[in-house]
């Protein structure tokens, strides 16, 4: 009984990681891993697959900066967190960064002490309604029963837009989208509102996705993306631009493909820089020069990435709308790499 | 005699033209009174209320048996395609494809599937180790697997250099290297009177520097060395029924020192440990358990030393241990308060110390007494380890989520939930006839 | 060594006597173990204070008083997204309270129902019994209880199946039932107390029936001593009684204009009734049937420790088996039922925190959940949960005390 202890102080001694210090990057360096808290199963954007490797839009940033930063894409460690846990979990430093379809907003940014990198995905609150409700509007939706997933900004931008709308409404605020898509298939609710992505990621998978309608409005804005701890730039400006160089690669029309290619011929002083021939910019992020070119040719550019998890082609099927480049009327716009 | 009677019936009546000369075989009960129809009667339908009470009983059976039959016959194992939209293709009721599919996943998690036998034979060594706790007629020699079951346990199924775990386990070496050489330097030192007092604060404190701050130094050096280990899984490898086995095992282990360390003081006539005793106890058994993990989740981190930071399985185990050890304490308190008033007079009479009437009279005994509750408790904690989903532990309530958020099986319900119920239920249920068995058992022994 | 052994009745005292003399040691170890704790619980609060100063947060819990902004479906208090975060803790609070107590008046019946027809001489329903009690007890609780709640939400129809359908007093729907609810048309309004509202007509209904309580008592004790006088009992006193009752409360009831509401099919869901929700149905089922199982087992262990000879002498008495078990056996075996039974009603009132997996807004969905969420403060809102249940906790262990003692003195 007395060994049960002492293995408990042993695991400690074991499993103990470095502290939360400013330098993250040493930390990660150090640990030979990326630790990446990442949600705990949301179709197309992060869920384990049969081998249990994890696969999804927001698993495929983390692989990005750990190809960056590690030079392997699989040295991730993939922490699942809940809607509760993933911001002290963040804060804690249990993990070094944040890609779980994660709201931009302002007190996230200031007073929990984060730091938004980007946004990997622009969303909005949306509906789904099933068309044999018969209902065309969210404005006619007065006393309908609204499944929510929680743990989110959604039953916020809810209890504003009924309010706004002087509408009632009975929520029903559900852990899990598999829960809450279940109730809303059973027909314990009429609507199921949750980020627009989500809601055509879960219609995708309906017996009958025809029967059921995304309604137009879009009641919030959820600029999806990143996020690291405040105090530590360095790492905050790698997290940064090993995301900005993927949507940069889908610019310069740089691609998983072509890469070697481009990075060998290209003339486009742009993209040379990107990918590390000249430059120099990965030592002003502590990193070699080649950072870039290894986070693009383990995950494919931004356009490659959507395609993948997300786009047109995939189950969920979504049509990159503001998630275009701003060369096509999107909002993905890189700063420049100089 | 019954000559006789017919004897003095003839000589006073008129002769008869009949005179039984055998006795007449004996005719078969009547068919209400025997064989199933008997029973029946006796078990079924012996009264009105009974038999009302039978044919609901039979309605709700057959109910069940029509709502369910069906879906469990048109059933899908292995359909072309392996997704649910497979399944609807071929058959209309269960998809038990997932299962097929997830089946390891369930068990072990993300764990490497080359590595699997390593948290099995990790298991069997459990099975081993707590056979000498449960069957008293096992070999004693077994209880050193007892002892070094939890190392091996930990290195099996973490890897990493076996260094560590020797190191740890060296503590209770050390411990008593000093205080078995040290003792006479020391009292040479602080004086006759308080030699021994400082030895054992000695011993701890060697035994508490070498495991906070000399074992990973130590393991590392050795591993540099000797490079001895095997491949190192990470805590986020783990899930499954491996994880809530793990989360149990260990909150049921750890919780028995500290459980009998709480009963003691529960009894104690010491004011004030007393009172630690029963508000600690309290308080863990007075919060659920929920809340226990979010505070392990979210706020443990808060009140350690400025970063440190570790591991949220180990963090569960944790909190966890302490949760099981207040239930524990009421269970082996239990077992104490049982033992007759003698035992305590005896160990007293033979002028033994409170320590070591303890130790070698009251809780051998009560501990004996204790173990069916104990089982309960690990059963009920067993269960408890389900709730981990709610910090985003994968336990398999967790992975039947994660499992549905993957595109080929979203939309799967009963056939996950009724997979996760029947392995808690065969589990539960054996360890729960085994404790009653022992129960029995225990019983006797004490008539 | 030779000095202190040669004077033992010595006056002087030394150091080594808090070790070894046996009127000190415990007083010794008594004030290590105090400072050992208030060491450690020092250490603990400076490194939670070096913290949240590293984090940039405070320990503060004025938050409770900002607008919470989120809805909460079952509101027993007033309450919109524009109260307070401590109004929607409050009703969260409720909301537990509300499903524990009903839990566990449920759970107590189911409870004695299964552990006597398990021991019953029925074979099916003793069989059916010990498949639910193994089933339930062995089967983690979480799960229970999202399989109940989505077997209500496929099997039930929905509301829009009673669309041309002529509904009832009660209705079923996936997404809850709907009963008659009490109506007074010419009612007197509420009684506003600041933190929640009180019906006036519910308050004249039980000042009512506390008076026709009071007075079929004095009837009772007056018919009682004419009885002890008289050796006849005055005639139809049982009809006096039950007037004494009825007759005001009916009055009161038609004065108030008291009618029933029943509930109708409006948009997309039922309106008016008394609407129970299908998570809360759920959970109350599931939360009842768990702890049943429980409960069922303790009873059962409870029967089977009265001696057989009461139940024979009862039966030798002529009194029926169904009167034996209420009269004769069950209030001896409730002397060893009620003590395990407080651990089960404390099981119940925690596990109801496991509300959140299917959307039911209690203590822990709405403090301990999204206010949590929103405002970041995980050490305030968990510690404000963790006493609330600390609480309840320790006020069920007291009644339940309180009443063990009674039950127990009652016997002497």
């Amino acid at each position: 009984m007395k060994h049960t202890c002492i293995l408990g102080a042993a695991a400690v001694a074991a499993l103990a990681a470095g502290a939360a210090s400013a330098a993250t990057l040493d930390d990660v360096k150090a640990a030979g891993t990326l630790k990446c808290g990442v949600t705990t199963g949301l179709a197309g954007f992060g869920a384990p697959d049969a081998a249990g490797r994890w696969e999804g839009f927001d698993i495929a940033v983390c692989r990005a900066v750990a190809a960056a930063v590690l030079g392997d894409e699989d040295k991730v460690t993939f922490v699942p967190t809940t809607g509760k846990t993933r911001f002290t979990a963040l804060a804690s430093g249990e993990i070094d960064m944040l890609s779980r379809v994660t709201t931009w907003t302002f007190s996230r940014d200031t007073d929990l002490g984060f730091e938004f990198v980007g946004v990997a995905y622009y969303d909005g609150q949306g509906f789904m309604v099933p068309k044999s409700l018969g209902v065309s509007s969210a404005k006619e939706l007065d006393g309908a029963t609204v499944c929510i997933q929680t743990g989110t900004t959604t039953e916020l931008n809810l209890a504003d837009y009924f309010r706004l709308n002087n509408m009632s409404y009975e929520p029903v605020p559900i852990e899990t989208n598999a829960e809450a898509q279940q109730k809303y298939l059973a027909g314990a609710c009429d609507v199921y509102t949750t980020d627009a992505s989500g809601l055509a990621a879960t219609r995708a998978t309906f017996e009958a996705p025809k029967d059921h309608i995304i309604l137009p409005e879009i009641i919030s804005k959820e600029p999806l993306g990143p996020l690291v701890r405040h105090g530590d730039n360095q790492w905050g400006d790698i997290v940064r631009w090993s995301f900005n160089a993927l949507v940069a690669a889908e610019e310069y029309g740089v691609t998983k493909a072509n890469i070697d290619d481009q990075k060998a011929n290209s003339a486009n002083p742009e993209v040379r820089r990107l990918l590390g021939v000249e430059g120099g910019l990965g030592a002003m992020i502590g990193l070699d020069d080649e950072w870039a070119y290894r986070a693009i040719k383990s995950q494919g550019n931004y356009g490659e990435v959507f395609e993948e998890f997300l786009g047109t082609n995939t189950a969920i099927g979504l049509e990159r709308g503001l998630n275009a480049q701003w060369t096509e009327g999107g909002l993905q716009y890189s700063p420049p790499f100089r | 005699m019954s000559e006789t009677h017919a004897e003095t019936a003839f000589a006073r009546k008129a002769p008869i033209a009949f005179v039984a000369d055998g006795q007449i075989p004996a005719s078969p009960p009547p068919s209400s009174a025997v064989g199933p129809v008997k029973w029946a009667r006796d078990n079924l339908f012996s009264g009105p209320v009974n038999s009302i009470l039978t044919l609901v009983s039979i309605a709700f059976i057959v109910l069940m048996a029509y709502e369910i039959l069906p879906w469990f016959l048109d059933s899908s194992w292995a359909p072309a395609e392996m997704s649910l939209a497979g399944c609807r293709a071929e058959a209309s009721g269960a998809c038990f494809a997932v299962l097929v599919e997830r089946f390891w996943q369930f068990f072990f998690g993300f764990y490497p599937a080359e590595l699997h036998w390593r948290p099995t034979l990790a298991f069997l060594i459990v099975v081993v180790a707590i056979y000498p706790a449960l069957f008293s007629s096992a070999p004693r020699q077994l209880l050193i697997v007892t002892a070094l079951a939890p190392f091996a346990c930990y290195w099996l199924v973490w890897g990493g250099s076996i260094w560590g775990p020797l190191a740890v386990l060296a503590a209770p070496v050390i411990g008593w290297a000093v205080s078995h050489y040290g003792g006479k330097p020391i009292t040479a030192i602080v004086g006759e009177a308080f030699g021994p007092l400082v030895t054992l604060i000695v011993a701890v404190a060697a035994v508490l520097v070498w495991l906070l701050f000399l074992v990973s130094p130590v393991d590392e050096a050795l591993y540099s060395i000797i490079p001895l280990g095997i491949e190192v899984v990470p805590s986020n490898k783990l899930g499954g029924f491996m994880l809530s086995l793990i989360i149990g095992l260990v909150g049921i282990t750890g919780s028995l020192p500290l459980g009998i360390a709480l009963a003691l003081g529960r009894q104690s006539k010491l004011l004030i440990v007393k009172a630690l005793s029963v508000g600690f106890i309290e308080a863990m058994r007075g919060v659920p358990l929920i809340t226990l993990l979010f505070v392990a989740s979210t706020l443990l981190n808060y009140f350690l030393p400025p970063g440190t930071n570790f591991d949220l399985i180990l963090r569960v185990c944790i909190m966890v241990t302490l949760f099981a050890s207040a239930y524990m304490a009421e269970v082996i308190r239990g077992g104490i308060a049982a033992l007759p008033k003698g035992q305590y007079e005896a160990g007293d009479a033979m002028g033994l110390t409170y320590w070591q009437s303890m130790r070698l009279i009251i809780l051998p005994q009560a501990l004996k007494i204790s173990i069916p509750n104990i089982v309960s408790t690990f059963i009920g904690l067993f269960k408890d380890t389900t709730l981990v989903i709610v910090i985003g532990l994968l336990d398999p309530l967790g992975l039947s989520s994660a499992i549905r958020a993957n595109q080929a099986w979203n939309g799967i319900v009963w056939e996950l939930y009724g997979f996760v119920a029947l392995f808690f239920f065969i589990f539960c249920f054996g360890m729960s006839r085994y404790s009653q068995w022992l129960e029995r058992r225990l019983r006797t022994d004490h008539r | 060594m030779s000095v202190t052994s040669a004077a033992p009745s010595a006056p002087g005292f030394r150091l080594s006597q808090l070790i070894y003399d046996t009127r000190y040691r415990s007083t010794t170890i008594q004030i290590f173990a105090l400072f050992a704790f208030m060491l450690a619980i020092g250490w603990l609060i400076t490194n939670a204070a070096q913290n949240l100063a590293a984090l940039g947060k405070d320990f503060d819990f004025s938050f409770l008083w900002n607008t919470a902004g989120y809805d909460v479906n079952q509101r027993l208090i007033e309450y919109s997204s524009q109260s307070t975060h401590g109004r929607a803790a409050i009703l969260g609070i409720i909301n537990t309270l509300v499903l524990a107590l009903v839990g566990c008046v449920t759970a107590t019946v189911l409870g004695i129902l299964a552990g006597v027809a398990r021991l019953s001489k029925n074979w099916i329903v003793a069989r059916l019994m010990t498949v639910y009690v193994e089933g339930f007890r062995n089967v983690p609780v979480l799960i229970w209880i999202i399989i109940v709640v989505a077997v209500v939400n496929e099997s039930l129809p929905q509301p829009r199946a009673y669309k041309d359908v002529e509904t009832g007093a009660f209705v079923f729907t996936n997404r809850g039932a709907y009963m008659p609810e009490p109506l007074f048309s010419r009612g007197l309004g509420d009684l506003d107390l600041g933190l929640f509202k009180v019906s006036l007509d519910f308050v004249a209904f039980l000042i009512v029936l506390g008076g026709g309580v009071y007075a079929m008592r004095l009837i009772r004790r007056w018919a009682n001593q004419k009885q002890a006088e008289t050796g006849v009992r005055p005639a139809n006193v049982g009809w006096i009684e039950a007037g004494v009752i009825v007759l005001p409360l009916a009055a009161l009831l038609i004065a108030l204009g008291f009618h029933l509401g029943y509930p109708e099919l409006k948009g997309f869901n039922f309106a008016g009734g008394i609407f129970i929700r299908d998570s809360f149905l759920g959970l109350w089922i599931a939360l009842s049937l768990y702890t049943g199982a429980f409960i069922a087992e303790n009873v059962r262990a409870g029967i089977q420790a009265i001696s057989k000879g009461q139940t024979e002498a009862a039966f030798a008495l002529g009194i029926r088996p169904s009167r034996t078990m209420s009269l004769v056996v069950l209030p001896q075996a409730m002397r060893v039922i009620v003590p395990p039974l407080i651990s089960q009603y404390l099981n119940l009132t925690k596990n109801t925190s496991l509300a959140i997996a299917v959307g039911y807004m209690d203590a822990t969905g709405t403090l301990g959940g999204i206010t949590l969420n929103q405002t970041g403060r995980e050490m305030e809102t968990l510690l404000l949960l963790m006493a609330f249940y600390l609480a309840i906790s320790l006020v069920i262990s007291l009644v339940m005390n309180v009443y063990n003692e009674r039950i127990k003195l009652r016997e002497r």
